[in-house]
C-alpha cells in the first residue's frame, strides 16, 4: 500500500530567507490587533460586564425578532440585543448590566420572563452580576499572566533563556492575533475565550517545544554548522510532523466547528485561527528565526552564503561556538 | 527501547485494563450499578450546561454580619459596665466601632480592664493566630472598641457555614432532586440544583432571610406623626399592601422559639393560614406578653415587613396560633417551610445564575457525540492514510486513550461538561501527534540509513524526549487554567489535564508495546511507514 505523504522527504526549504518578510509583516499584524483592540474593542460577554444573557426557543414556528424585540424594549432594562442563535426559533438575549448592584440583575430577569411568558423555551439564563464579573476578568487576566510565566520559567529550565525568550515572544503575538482577530470577528469574549487563549498558548508551545527540541538537537551534533542553515535543516526535519499534526488537529476542530452546537462554535472558530493557522506560521517563520536575533549561535562562522562548514578536527573547532550549545546542564539530562 | 520484561509488558496492559474498567459503570444504567460493590460504582458526573439544572452563586451579605456583631458589642458594653457599677455617657455606634464615655477618670483603668475581657481569641479555644476579636482603645475617657477584620471574617465563615444548612432544609423541603449546596471562598454558597428549570421559586426561598418577630403594635401616635416625631423607641414599617405601621422595636417573641410550623386553612373563613407552634419558654413569653396587651394589636414582623396586626382578643396561653394574613395556598406553604427551617443570619443575594433548560443540555450531549464520532472517523481515516499498519497502532493507542480519560474521569467522579467533551477532543489531537512525532522520527532514522529495528529504536528514544517536553509544557497552561477557572472553564482543564497524563502512559508504554511485540514477531526488514 501506498502511504500518504503531504511533505515530501527531506525537504530543503530556506525558510529562514523569510525572516527579512515575516518579521515586518508580523510586527505591522500584532500593531493591527493592538490598534483592533483599543479602538475597535472586543466583545465582552457578560462573563465579564455583568449582564443577562438567556436563549429562548419559540414553541410555535420562527421567531418573530420585530415583535421580541418591542416586548423586550418596553421594559425599560438599558441596552438590550437580539439575536438569532443557531436555528430559526433560537433567539439569544441580552441585556446589559442593570444599575444597582446584584440584587437589580435578578429583577431584569424576573421581568423578561413575565413579559414573554409561556410563549418560549427558556433554555438558558446566566445572570452575571457585578461582583462577580469583576472577580472573573482579573482571574481571567492573571491567569493567562501566571501561565505565561509558569512556561516560560519551564522552557527557561529546561532550555537557555534564549529560547525560553524566543517562545515567550512567539506565542505572545500569537496571542495578540488571536485577541486581534476576536475583535474583528467580533466573537464574544468571555470565560470560554480565556480558556481558548490558554489552549492557544499551549498548542503553540507545543509547536515551538518540539521544533526547538530538534534546533538543540542539531546544535550540539553539528558545531559548525553557520546558525541560518541549522535553523533551516530543523524547521524541515520537523516539517512534516508540523503539517501531519496540523492537519489532525484541523480535523478535530472542524468536526468541533461543523457538529459540536452552538455553544462552543466561538470557541473552536477562536481555535482555529490561533492553533492551526497562526501557531503553525509562528512555529516555522517567527519562532526559529528569532534565536538569530536573541544571539543563539553567534559565534559560528559565516553567514548563509557560505558553504557548509566541512569536517574539521576536533580540536579546531572554535571555542564560542560551544557557548552557544546547550551547557552542561542541559546535556546532563539526557 | 523495545525491549520489555514478560512483568514490564503484564504491568502495562492490566494498568491500562484497569484504568479503562472503571470507564464502564457510565455505560450502564444507574439502577443497575446500584447494586454492584461500592468502589465500582464510581463514574462521570454530567455537567449542569449537560443534563440541564441551575446554578446560583449566593453571596452572605458581610455589611449585615459587620452590623450585628456592633450591636452585639454595644449591648455587652452596657451590660460590662452596668454590672461593675462603672457610670458612662455617649455609649454609640459611630462607624465601624462602638463607643463609651467613662464618666469619673478614677474609673477609666477598671473599665478597660472589663471591656478588654470582651475580646476574645478568634476562633474560640481553637484559634492560634493569636488575634484578638475587638481592638479596645482609649484616648482620655474615651473608650473604643473595634471588632478586627479577622473576627469579622470568622463571624461570616460561621454565618456562611449556618446559611448552608439553613439552606439545606429548605431546599430538601421542596422535594429538589440531589441538591449540591457547598461553600466557595470565604463568604459565598454555591447552590446547584440538576434538572430544575425555572428557578424562580428556588430563588425566592433562598432569598428570604426569614427573621420573624411578634412585636406590639405602637398605638401612643400615628405613623405619620412617628414620621416628623421619629421616636426612639419604635419604628415605621411597611405592610403587605404598602400600608405603615408603627411597630415597637422591643421583640416579643422571636421566630427562634418556634419549634413547628404548617400550612393549613382558617375553618371559618377558609383563607390559607400559617399555624405555629412555640417551644416552652417562647409559650411562657407569649403568653405572658398576651395576658399583658388584651384589647390591643400586636404585629407578626417576617424580614421588616408586618405580615398582620391581629388584635388579642385574649390571652394565648397554649403556645400555639396561626398567622392569617393575603396568603396564597402557595406563599403559606412557603412560609411554612422558612419557618421551619429558621432564619438566615445574613441576607444573602445571588451574584451570578446559570440555568440551562434539559433541551439545550440533550442537544449539546447530541452535538457533542456527534463531534466526537465526526473527528474520531476523520483522525483514524488519515492516520491509516499516512501510516497504514503503524497508523493502525496509533489508532488503537489513541482509543485506549479516550478510554482511560473516561476511566480516570470516572474514577475521580468528576463532572464532564460540554467544554470538557471539547477537551477530550482536543486531547485526542494531542495523542495523535505522540504517535506522529515517534512515527516521523523513525521515518527519518530510516532514512538516515539505519536498518528497520535500529530505526524504530532510535525513533522512539529521540521522539519521547520532545513528547515530554511539549506536553508539559501544554500541562502547564492546563493546571493554570484548572487553578483559576470556574465551572465549564474548569471541566476544560480537568479532560484536558488528564488527557496529557494518558496520553503520555500511552506513548510512552502502550504504543511502544504494540510496536516491540510487532517487531519480535514479524522481524521487518523495511519499516511499513
Amino acid at each position: 500500500m501506498r502511504l500518504l505523504r503531504i511533505v515530501p522527504d527531506d525537504t530543503k526549504f530556506d525558510f529562514m530567507r523569510f525572516r527579512r518578510i515575516s518579521f515586518p509583516i508580523s510586527a505591522l499584524l500584532s500593531i493591527a490587533a493592538i490598534a483592533l483592540y483599543f479602538f475597535h474593542g472586543l466583545n465582552f460577554g457578560i462573563d465579564f460586564v455583568g449582564g443577562t444573557l438567556m436563549e429562548v426557543q419559540t414553541k410555535a414556528g420562527p421567531a418573530d425578532l420585530s415583535k421580541m424585540r418591542a416586548t423586550i424594549g418596553g421594559l425599560q432594562l438599558g441596552d438590550f440585543q437580539l439575536q438569532q442563535f443557531g436555528a430559526p426559533d433560537d433567539v439569544l438575549i441580552r441585556i446589559s448590566e442593570q444599575p444597582g448592584g446584584d440584587e437589580a440583575q435578578q429583577v431584569a430577569v424576573q421581568k423578561v420572563r413575565a413579559a414573554l411568558g409561556d410563549e418560549v423555551d427558556y433554555r438558558r439564563v446566566e445572570v452575571v452580576g457585578p461582583s462577580v464579573s469583576n472577580e472573573l476578568l482579573a482571574y481571567g487576566t492573571i491567569g493567562l499572566m501566571l501561565a505565561i510565566l509558569a512556561i516560560l520559567i519551564y522552557l527557561w529550565f529546561r532550555f537557555e533563556w534564549q529560547f525560553a525568550l524566543g517562545a515567550m515572544i512567539a506565542n505572545v503575538h500569537d496571542l495578540v492575533l488571536t485577541v486581534g482577530f476576536m475583535s474583528l470577528t467580533h466573537i464574544d469574549f468571555d470565560l470560554t475565550s480565556i480558556a481558548a487563549l490558554l489552549t492557544i498558548l499551549g498548542y503553540s508551545l507545543n509547536d515551538t517545544v518540539v521544533i526547538y527540541d530538534r534546533i538543540r538537537e542539531m546544535l550540539r551534533r553539528y558545531k559548525r554548522m553557520p546558525m541560518p542553515d541549522l535553523l533551516n535543516a530543523s524547521v524541515n526535519a520537523t516539517l512534516s510532523r508540523s503539517i501531519v499534526t496540523h492537519v489532525t488537529v484541523a480535523m478535530s476542530l472542524l468536526a468541533l466547528l461543523l457538529f459540536g452546537g452552538q455553544a462552543i462554535h466561538s470557541f473552536t472558530a477562536t481555535m482555529m485561527f490561533g492553533v492551526v493557522l497562526v501557531g503553525t506560521y509562528t512555529s516555522v517563520f517567527i519562532a526559529s528565526p528569532i534565536l538569530i536575533y536573541l544571539g543563539v549561535g553567534s559565534g559560528r562562522m559565516g553567514g548563509p552564503e557560505e558553504p557548509e562548514a566541512p569536517a574539521l578536527a576536533p580540536s579546531q573547532t572554535p571555542a564560542p561556538a560551544s557557548r552557544s550549545t546547550p551547557g552542561p546542564r542541559a546535556r546532563a539530562r539526557r | 527501547m523495545l525491549f520489555f520484561t514478560r512483568w514490564k509488558a503484564a504491568a502495562i496492559l492490566l494498568t491500562a485494563l484497569a484504568v479503562c474498567l472503571f470507564a464502564v459503570p457510565n455505560f450502564f444504567p444507574e439502577r443497575m450499578v446500584k447494586n454492584w460493590p461500592s468502589w465500582a460504582q464510581r463514574h462521570i458526573v454530567l455537567g449542569l450546561d449537560l443534563q440541564g439544572g441551575s446554578h446560583l452563586l449566593l453571596q452572605v451579605d458581610a455589611a449585615t454580619v459587620r452590623k450585628d456583631q456592633l450591636l452585639s458589642i454595644n449591648e455587652d458594653v452596657l451590660r460590662v459596665l452596668r454590672t461593675a457599677r462603672i457610670p458612662f455617657t455617649g455609649r454609640a455606634i459611630r462607624g465601624n466601632a462602638v463607643e463609651v464615655h467613662i464618666t469619673r477618670d478614677t474609673d477609666i483603668d477598671n473599665a478597660l480592664g472589663k471591656l478588654r475581657e470582651l475580646s476574645q481569641p478568634v476562633g474560640g479555644f481553637a484559634g492560634t493566630t493569636g488575634q484578638r476579636t475587638i481592638d479596645v482603645a482609649q484616648n482620655g475617657g474615651v473608650i473604643t472598641l473595634t471588632p478586627t477584620d479577622a473576627a469579622i471574617t470568622e463571624r461570616v465563615h460561621q454565618a456562611v457555614d449556618q446559611s448552608i444548612q439553613i439552606i439545606e432544609r429548605r431546599v430538601n423541603e421542596i422535594g429538589l432532586v440531589e441538591p449540591t449546596i457547598q461553600r466557595e471562598g470565604i463568604d459565598r454558597i454555591l447552590v446547584q440544583v440538576p434538572g430544575l428549570q425555572d428557578p424562580s421559586h428556588l430563588k425566592e426561598l433562598i432569598g428570604k432571610t426569614a427573621k420573624l418577630d411578634f412585636r406590639m403594635v405602637d398605638l401612643s401616635m400615628t405613623p405619620e406623626q412617628a414620621a416628623q416625631a421619629h421616636p426612639s423607641d419604635s419604628e415605621i414599617l411597611d405592610g403587605e399592601k404598602g400600608e405603615k405601621y408603627l411597630i415597637e422595636k422591643r421583640v416579643l417573641v422571636s421566630g427562634a422559639d418556634l419549634v413547628d410550623a404548617q400550612p393549613g386553612f382558617d375553618q371559618r373563613t377558609n383563607e390559607p393560614i400559617v399555624s405555629f407552634r412555640f417551644n416552652s419558654s417562647g409559650a411562657r413569653k407569649f403568653a405572658e406578653a398576651t395576658q399583658a396587651n388584651v384589647g390591643k394589636p400586636f404585629a407578626i414582623v417576617l424580614d421588616n415587613k408586618v405580615i398582620s396586626a391581629p388584635r388579642i382578643n385574649e390571652p394565648i396561653l397554649g403556645g400555639s396560633g396561626q398567622i392569617s394574613g393575603s396568603f396564597t395556598v402557595q406563599s403559606a406553604n412557603d412560609l411554612a417551610i422558612l419557618l421551619r427551617a429558621g432564619a438566615l443570619p445574613a441576607p444573602l443575594t445571588i451574584i451570578e445564575e446559570r440555568t440551562v433548560g434539559p433541551g439545550l443540555g440533550q442537544d449539546s450531549i447530541n452535538a457533542g457525540e456527534h463531534a466526537a464520532y465526526a473527528g474520531a472517523a476523520l483522525v483514524i481515516i488519515f492516520m491509516f492514510v499516512t501510516y497504514g499498519l503503524f497508523g493502525l497502532f496509533a489508532n488503537i493507542a489513541v482509543a485506549i486513550n479516550v478510554a482511560m480519560i473516561f476511566g480516570v474521569l470516572s474514577l475521580l467522579s468528576a463532572t464532564l461538561t460540554l467544554p470538557g467533551i471539547a477537551g477530550i477532543v482536543l486531547t485526542v489531537g494531542i495523542a495523535v501527534d505522540s504517535n506522529v512525532l515517534i512515527y516521523e522520527r523513525i521515518r527519518e532514522e530510516v532514512r538516515h540509513g539505519r536498518s528497520a529495528i535500529n530505526a524504530i529504536d532510535a525513533g522512539f528514544t529521540r521522539a519521547l524526549a520532545t513528547i515530554l517536553d511539549s506536553n508539559i509544557t501544554t500541562f502547564i497552561a492546563a493546571a493554570v487554567l484548572f487553578y483559576i477557572g470556574t465551572g465549564p472553564v474548569r471541566g476544560f482543564a480537568v479532560t484536558l489535564g488528564i488527557g496529557i497524563i494518558t496520553t503520555l502512559f500511552t506513548a510512552f508504554t502502550l504504543t511502544r508495546l504494540i510496536v516491540a511485540y510487532w517487531v519480535r514477531l514479524w522481524r521487518p526488514k523495511v519499516v511499513p511507514i
